[in-house]
């Protein structure tokens, strides 16, 4: 609350401007292919390739299978009956990361689960796209305020589409992920890295008490980790 | 509901209350009184709790420990344990025991009743009592690294809290074999198909079969009541019971904060208010039953196609009706303190039209189910004698709800404690003995049925109720500042068991305490009862059959 708490906000100018040129450039290093890799840059069927490529993958999408809270349930009517989301080509959960292309993030993410969240996303093959579904995702939503909230999924891993909503309606989360598809298909994506993962330079931080208690278990250069963010932009 | 109700007749004696009874029979134990609106309170010597507890229980018959609320004032640390009877809902003593503030250790419960275990983990964990004798005292829904604790007075929210990132390389325990090599330890969550959630289970296991286990929970601790007490009674606090137990029941979480805080300004409900109320709160509890239906069939056997779908069928049917009533189609914010935010919608006869069909189609596709699931012997064969419950270990565990009923507890807070327009109705509280999770899962299905008898003699009511007496709301002063030191804990019939509220009024128009009891928290603790021993895939079916919610679980 009191100023003397400053020192603790990160300079993410840096960040911002490399996120911003990122996007304006188009497609990221997620589209990239083995055989592209191989084959260089130039051949004119490659780009044909790759255009077809990217609507494969637009249009075949495995979502992980993964709930944490409210929106979860819209979710699950979102698969189910009615509005099947598999009408779109998006409508197979997948229980295991590692054959998922697509996490949808329904809920609220507290510290203790902020880093579980974080392994999960890790062992998603690339190229792989985040989906922020509801208020929570965006700002903490109702919670913000809460202690334990994270005040946003992007403070964790970077997402592609945001919806907003107290929990969104079914239609929704339809309409966000017709437009994610829509934006695979088309090559673009917002950037892998939107903002470091929580992470600062230990150095940076003022001596305060917990600093100090912790000090000890910890190298000069190590980083570290922050639960909430008081001042998160 | 006034006070004099709540007492049993025959145990008003001239002048002699049942604080008085009480405290007599605990004699030197009770060091002071309190009176709260909903129970006498009896002040004890922290050192003796577990004295004063085990007489109550065993000689004054209070055999449910339904909450126990931690909380800090100026001069002193208060913990209150909130008993009442089985038997007897409406018999409730509340037993306060302070605590030093410069070293606030108090005796554990735990021996007496064990659910007291997680609760008192809870208190220490948020508002920070340590409980002298408590098997396993640790944090239980903030991360092992947190720095103090969020409740208490003192706490400075926004201090960072700092980790190595080292630490959370990897959080959870890492999978491997026990010492002599027999035996296993696994993670099962906190992100995995059968948690319904973010729970994260610490399972050991010899072979197929479970050895030990631990569920671990926090991993959707939103800080519900520091949400609460931030908010003012009269608005601010109603949207967020709806997140508690999020499966749509929206309306009976509603219904626990209505209650309460109407009790403690003393707020009289409109009759026909109380009747929409019961009425929506009814269509919850089906849709609520109708995805515990469908995912228990998932976790049993992995059934996305039929059940499922079925159940999310008539869950978007109870949807709509309740989007049409409410505006909503999760999130209803539809009670205020009083009454109802709005009346019924227009044309009337299309909205009852609505609900007969989906009242009229329902038993059909009850029939579905019971052909599908309970007739299924593949399902029995998973679940008839599974996940066994004894009815004594369930309550010193405090189950309540459909788990509690499973076990043969003849237990329902709509009857007992009766509130709304319940007891003017027509219905039957639903028990099974069979104590395993075929038993709980037959609940559910026997509920919904009594739901609907519910639902449609709340309709023919409204239908024929006088155009000129649709009083939806009470007259409510703009701001609610009740007394201070007014204490009040009351509950009602969630979906999932007793959802209690406890409120301490600090003067103001914001709650000083506001403390909720939820059901699911109190039922989880029993998978360790039902698991050990068992086949991890009943494990899986057991937690299936408690019906969890982690919104409402970890708050």
């Amino acid at each position: 609350m009191s100023s003397e708490q400053k020192p603790f906000v990160t300079d993410d100018s840096q960040v911002l401007t490399e996120t911003r040129d990122a996007r304006m450039a188009g497609a990221d290093d997620r589209f990239n292919s083995k055989l592209r890799e191989a084959f260089g840059s130039s051949p004119f069927i490659l780009t044909k390739f790759d255009k077809f490529m990217n609507w494969v993958r637009g249009s075949s999408m495995f979502m992980l299978q993964f709930g944490i809270a409210c929106c979860s349930i819209e979710m699950m009517h979102t698969y189910a009956i009615k509005h099947d989301l598999d009408r779109f080509a998006a409508g197979v959960p997948r229980a295991s990361p590692r054959q998922a292309d697509v996490i949808i993030v329904p809920g609220t993410i507290v510290s203790k689960f902020a880093p579980r969240m974080k392994r999960v996303y890790d062992q998603m093959p690339e190229p792989k796209f985040v989906v922020g579904m509801g208020s929570c995702t965006i700002s903490g939503g109702p919670f913000q305020e809460g202690y334990n909230v994270i005040k946003g999924a992007e403070e964790v891993i970077p997402v592609d589409i945001h919806i907003p909503g107290c929990p969104p309606r079914p239609e929704a989360l339809i309409y966000g992920i017709a437009k994610l598809q829509e934006r695979i298909a088309n090559g673009e994506s917002s950037p892998v890295t939107v903002k470091p993962y929580e992470l600062e330079q230990f150095g940076d931080l003022p001596r305060d008490e917990i600093v100090d208690k912790l000090a000890e278990q910890i190298d000069e250069d190590d980083l570290v980790m922050r639960y909430n963010w008081a001042d998160s932009p | 509901m006034s006070l004099e109700e709540q007492q049993p007749e025959a145990e008003i004696e001239a002048g002699k209350t049942r604080g008085d009874e009480l405290a007599e029979l605990l004699g030197d134990l009770v060091i002071g009184r309190e009176e709260h609106l909903n129970a006498p309170g009896l002040v004890i010597r922290p050192d003796q709790v577990q004295d004063a507890l085990f007489k109550l229980r065993d000689e004054a018959g209070f055999d449910h420990l339904s909450c126990v609320t931690a909380e800090e004032y100026e001069d002193r640390y208060e913990s209150i344990y909130h008993l009442t009877k089985y038997d007897d809902r409406t018999d409730e003593v509340s037993v306060v025991v302070p605590t030093s503030k410069d070293d606030p250790v108090s005796q554990s419960a735990e021996p007496v009743f064990r659910t007291a275990d997680w609760h008192e983990r809870e208190a220490y964990d948020l508002v920070g009592i340590k409980y002298e004798g408590h098997p396993d005292l640790r944090r239980i829904l903030l991360p092992e690294t947190w720095q103090g604790h969020p409740l208490g007075l003192d706490y400075d929210q926004d201090r960072p809290q700092i980790a190595t990132l080292r630490e959370h390389a990897n959080p959870l325990e890492q999978d491997h074999t026990g010492e002599q090599g027999n035996t296993m330890y696994i993670n099962i969550g906190p992100h995995h198909p059968a948690t319904h959630g973010v729970l994260h289970v610490e399972t050991v296991v010899d072979g197929e079969q479970v050895v030990d286990l631990e569920p671990d929970i926090g991993y959707l601790h939103r800080c519900e009541e520091q949400m609460c007490q931030q908010g003012t009674y009269r608005h601010q606090i109603m949207p967020y019971p709806d997140r508690w137990d999020y499966i749509s029941a929206g309306l009976l979480n509603e219904w626990a904060y209505a209650r309460t805080a109407e009790d403690l300004a003393d707020i009289e409900v409109p009759e026909y208010a109380q009747i929409i109320r019961t009425m929506s709160a009814e269509l919850c509890r089906i849709a609520s039953h109708m995805i515990a239906l469908g995912t228990f069939a998932l976790d049993v056997y992995g059934d996305f196609t039929a059940i499922f779908m079925y159940a999310m069928r008539d869950r978007e049917i109870v949807q709509n009706i309740l989007e049409d009533l409410t505006g909503q189609r999760m999130m209803f914010n539809y009670f205020r303190l009083g009454g109802v935010v709005w009346d019924l919608p227009e044309p009337r006869e299309e909205f009852f039209e609505k609900i007969r069909d989906f009242l009229d189609d329902l038993p059909e596709a009850l029939e579905e189910y019971h052909d599908m699931i309970t007739s299924n012997e593949i399902l029995q064969a998973r679940t008839v004698g599974t996940g066994v419950l004894p009815p004594e270990v369930a309550k010193s565990y405090g189950a309540t709800g459909p788990v509690a009923r499973g076990s043969g507890i003849d237990y329902d807070l709509r009857r007992d404690d009766s509130y709304g327009y319940y007891d003017e109705l027509d219905w039957d509280v639903v028990v099974e003995d069979g104590c395993d999770n075929f038993s709980r899962l037959l609940v559910r299905m026997r509920e919904v049925e009594e739901s609907a008898k519910i639902i449609q003699q709340c309709v023919d009511l409204l239908e024929d109720w006088p155009e000129d007496e649709r009083n939806i709301q009470a007259n409510v002063p703009r701001t609610l500042k009740p007394e201070e030191d007014t204490e009040i804990y009351r509950a009602v019939e969630g979906a999932k068991g007793e959802l209690g509220i406890y409120i301490r009024a600090d003067g103001t128009d914001k709650p000083g305490r506001f403390k909720i009891r939820s059901p699911c928290f109190s039922n989880l603790q029993t998978l360790p009862e039902m698991s050990e021993g068992e086949y991890i895939p009943d494990m899986i079916a057991s937690l299936g059959s408690l019906d969890i919610v982690l919104g409402e679980v970890d708050r």
